[in-house]
């Protein structure tokens, strides 16, 4: 109870700070020779009073506080201590929390690390992050509080859902708002640079560390979701195109796109207008998808609690945010003599047009796929779904000449090339038609586009590939995350022609045989632990070499809240996953069970791993690239 | 460099020889694309609800009496609406739905090419 | 000028998506689906439970009645809570109460009936659940309000006292 009050407490002063520190800020603005000593250290105690909240919210927990509504709606006595701690931000008052924190911990950041930047830069991306964190606190406390006191006091809560019991919980959220929530630094400071008028290639370098520290925890947090999704939901996917999904990866869309762009920036001063959208867009997509997911507008697995009154908050919030970015780029932005026309067609600057051009398209369908129901739904009452076949449709054609694109781009020169190695290009073109001829004729279904497809993307893997071992890369990050990239697509394809599955209802003792696998179901454990019951089946999985695997699916029966989960049982090697699932069938004697056997999905997470790492070797390079 | 762009083409040939015969191929490919309705967010495909249980079961009995993929879907829009499709179809509601991203990329190619026509 | 115009019109554009994501939360967004009133009953083959015929649905209904057709199963708990209301409604004789019996075994739903009672005039026995589909049900328990061979109102989920008047207001 007292940490509630401490908590509470806390939140109010960072308000109090934010408002000083916007105060402070224009006054310094007016007079700034040095940086006012008192902003820094207010900031620092903004971000410290955060950290209080955070803290206090985390014992409130840990303490099974049911004093706190929170606490109560969100926790259990017998829950595990990592997931009393964990299920702070499994909620949407506790992930508020940690907006804030990201929050005031950039701008902490970015006071103290830049240098060589105007006073008044400074000054005006702390007004601008302000802004977005003063609203943010009025949101928290007005509509979200998580010290909100439940009296008379609970004698227990209702427990965490039990899909948020597991350790992928504990880091995809905070991994993941890193990137999602530290892109309004970026958009801050564009904002600021805009006003300034000094959008230049200073800038655009001194920007980059930021987008790509956010470009790095957004892409590892989107694959810990995914994973998270694969190991717990139990059916096998890691990809829906879930509003939710679609929502982190819209802003990762725009991101990316900024950290090209950028590259072009740092080197020569076109398309600074571009950047200056593309950053402002990048937490605007963030902040919308804020909006969609917690209004109560969107089905989901994932959604909040939904709360119309919130969802108006954020909405008004989102497009005030919009509102003022516009003005300010349009009273401030002084667009130079920075058009196309100065671009040599077959230069690198182009490619990086090109691959805007695609960017922009894949981020429209995702935006267009996700919000289209809704307007639907206003303008006529019509309810549909867009699901993954849509985005399938739409994106998958457009990736072929995407990664042509992205093979030859990087080879091009800066303003002006001709293509070197053009024997090498050819051979390793013929070479990767061939392979995907071999692999794809033996299905029917979708031949030519497979062909073309995995073509194109085994096209991208050996040049980069070759590029790599005989060192002819002008960028070592670029090459690695774009190798990434094609290891991506390929497993993805694979992944998707090679899956098997077995469907079938089996009872203990049962077993159930084809042509290539034998399935045993040999017998049935049960199981009591601290918060819930479970019943494991016990399985032999036979193939063709009679080699045996022995696997293990669980359910669930948690006590609060009420729920059966099923928890998958998976066996990963280099070459395939092997995953099984049972469930209940009501009434029956017998289970249903699901067994896969899925090619390379160990690569597809190591491959984005290795996209990242491109990423992050970028980030700590000194020298620029050649 | 050339031997052991051979050794990777012979690897990847031999791992493959397990190669699958999906003939539940049309039966997934109809209830990956039937929306569980009482689910968050999840097709009867995956789901392990009664309310997907049922669906596919009548999608087995649907697919024995002859049904075509397209028959299939439009008897269960009869019953439930467009919503359970997780393929938006092209009708009136649904054409700026599809036609859109694709008019953005011409418009964003016509912007580009624009910018080189003037210099190239 | 050019600039002046390009945020007008960027403006208006975002005034006018304001107003629709304003609008859209003004409603709330669970499954409610449409509710597909005044259609008519489809026609499709069902299994009587007692006497284990096979009818059509259509010789089930006749014109000028008013029916409830209630599905129901031996373990679906909310249908415990609203049994005691169709016992209730079974009283009023402007109405029949037809029952399908979802995804159950004969043996458990009798069991039922014998503890809670049996406002059924008829039941339809639904092993493996498809009539419920072919009726656009998504569960149980679901009640639909029936006359002239047409679906009137659909109820998803127990009945309540509130659904309970409505019905008797209906068929006054």
């Amino acid at each position: 109870m007292l940490y509630s009050v401490i908590g509470h407490y806390s939140l109010i002063l960072g308000l109090c700070f934010g408002l000083i520190l916007v105060y402070l800020s224009i006054k310094n603005f007016q007079n700034s020779k040095i940086l006012n000593s008192k902003i820094l250290s207010f900031t620092f105690l903004q971000f410290f009073f955060v950290v209080i909240s955070f803290l206090c919210l985390v014992l409130s927990f840990i303490l099974s506080d049911f004093s706190n509504e929170t606490v109560f709606n969100n926790s259990h006595s017998t829950n595990p201590l990592l997931y009393k701690i964990t299920g702070t931000w499994g909620n949407h008052e506790g992930s508020l929390l940690l907006w804030l924190f990201v929050l005031t911990l950039f701008i902490l950041i970015f006071l103290i690390k830049t240098k060589n930047q105007p006073i008044r830069y400074k000054i005006l991306t702390l007004i601008f992050q302000q802004i977005i964190i003063i609203g943010f606190f009025v949101f928290l406390i007005k509509t979200s509080n998580p010290f909100n006191y439940l009296y008379p006091i609970p004698k227990e809560g209702l427990g965490l859902n039990p899909i948020l019991q597991d350790p992928a919980l504990a880091i995809h959220p905070p991994i993941l708002y890193l990137g999602y929530v530290g892109s309004s630094i970026i958009f801050s400071s564009a904002l600021a640079a805009t006003t300034l008028n000094m959008v230049s290639k200073k800038w655009a370098s001194h920007v980059k560390k930021w987008v790509l520290i956010s470009w790095f925890f957004l892409t590892i947090g989107i694959l810990l979701g995914s994973i998270w999704a694969y190991y717990e939901l139990g059916w096998g996917g890691f990809w829906f195109w879930d509003p939710v999904e679609n929502v982190s990866l819209m802003p990762w869309l725009a991101l990316t796109t900024l950290l090209h762009c950028i590259l072009v920036l740092e080197k020569r001063l076109i398309l600074t207008s571009w950047v200056i959208i593309l950053s402002i867009s990048t937490f605007t997509l963030s902040m919308c998808g804020t909006f969609l997911v917690r209004s109560g507008i969107l089905n989901s697995v994932h959604t909040f609690a939904n709360d119309p009154e919130r969802g108006l908050f954020i909405l008004i919030f989102l497009f005030s945010l919009i509102f003022i970015s516009l003005f300010i780029f349009f009273f401030f932005h002084k667009t130079n003599n920075n058009n196309l026309s100065n671009l040599f067609w077959l230069s690198k600057e182009t490619s990086i047009v090109i691959n805007n051009w695609f960017m922009m398209y894949f981020l429209s369908v995702v935006l267009i796929g996700t919000i289209y129901p809704i307007f639907l739904d206003v303008l006529s009452a019509q309810k549909i779904s867009v699901g993954p076949p849509f985005y399938h449709k739409l994106i998958i054609p457009f990736l072929i000449p995407f990664l042509l694109f992205m093979t030859i781009g990087p080879k091009l020169k800066w303003i002006k090339s001709n293509l070197d190695d053009k024997i090498y290009l050819i051979t390793l073109l013929i070479t990767s038609i061939l392979l995907s001829l071999l692999i794809v004729k033996n299905f029917d279904s979708g031949f030519l586009i497979n062909t073309i497809l995995i073509s194109s993307a085994f096209y991208l893997f050996f040049i980069t590939l070759r590029d790599f071992f005989t060192k002819k890369y002008t960028n070592i990050s670029q090459n690695i995350a774009h190798f990434g990239f094609s290891l991506l697509i390929l497993s993805i394809l694979f992944n998707n022609l090679f899956s098997t599955e077995i469907i079938t209802n089996l009872k203990v003792g049962q077993t159930f045989e084809s042509s290539k696998t034998k399935i045993i179901f040999e017998s049935i454990d049960q199981k009591k632990e601290k918060n819930y019951k479970s019943i494991i089946g016990n399985f032999s999985i036979q193939n063709l070499q009679g080699k045996l695997e022995n696997l293990s699916p669980e359910l669930r029966i948690y006590n609060q809240p009420n729920i059966v989960t099923s928890e998958a049982d998976i066996k990963t090697t280099f070459i395939s996953d092997k995953f099984i699932v049972i469930n209940l069938v009501p009434n029956q004697d017998y289970f249903n069970v699901r067994y896969q056997v899925k090619p390379f999905m160990l690569w597809i997470w190591l491959s984005v791993v290795l996209i990242s790492v491109g990423g992050l070797m970028s980030f700590f390079r000194k020298e620029y690239e050649k | 460099m050339k031997v052991l762009k051979l050794f990777f083409i012979i690897f990847i040939i031999f791992s493959f020889n397990h190669l699958n015969a999906n003939n539940d191929d049309v039966k997934s490919k109809i209830t990956k694309n039937l929306r569980c309705l009482i689910c968050q967010g999840q097709s009867i495909y995956d789901s392990d609800s009664e309310f997907a249980h049922s669906l596919k079961v009548l999608v087995d009995k649907k697919l024995e009496e002859g049904f075509s993929e397209k028959q299939i879907y439009d008897y269960f829009k009869d019953k439930y609406g467009e919503w359970i499709l997780y393929d938006p179809e092209l009708n009136k509601n649904t054409y700026i739905l599809w036609l859109l991203p694709l008019l953005i990329f011409l418009i964003g190619g016509a912007i580009i090419s624009k910018g080189f026509i003037i210099k190239k | 000028m050019k600039n002046k115009l390009l945020l007008l019109s960027l403006t208006s554009i975002f005034i006018i998506f304001f107003i629709i994501f304003y609008k859209s939360l003004q409603e709330t967004n669970i499954y409610t689906p449409d509710e597909k009133i005044n259609n008519e009953i489809p026609s499709f083959k069902v299994q009587l439970f007692y006497s284990n015929n096979v009818v059509n649905s259509s010789e089930i209904f006749n014109l000028d009645k008013f029916y409830l057709l209630n599905i129901w199963s031996s373990w679906c708990v909310p249908c415990r809570q609203e049994h005691p209301l169709l016992m209730d409604l079974m009283k009023n004789k402007k109405i029949k109460i037809i029952g399908i019996n979802y995804k159950d075994t004969k043996k458990k739903a009798e069991n039922f009936l014998l503890e809670l009672g049996n406002p059924y005039d008829k039941i339809i026995f639904d092993k493996k659940g498809i009539n419920a589909i072919e009726l656009g049900a998504y569960g149980v328990p679901e009640s639909f309000f029936i006359h002239n061979g047409k679906i009137l109102k659909k109820i998803i989920g127990p009945l309540n006292k509130e659904s309970i008047k409505e019905i008797k207001l209906l068929i006054k």
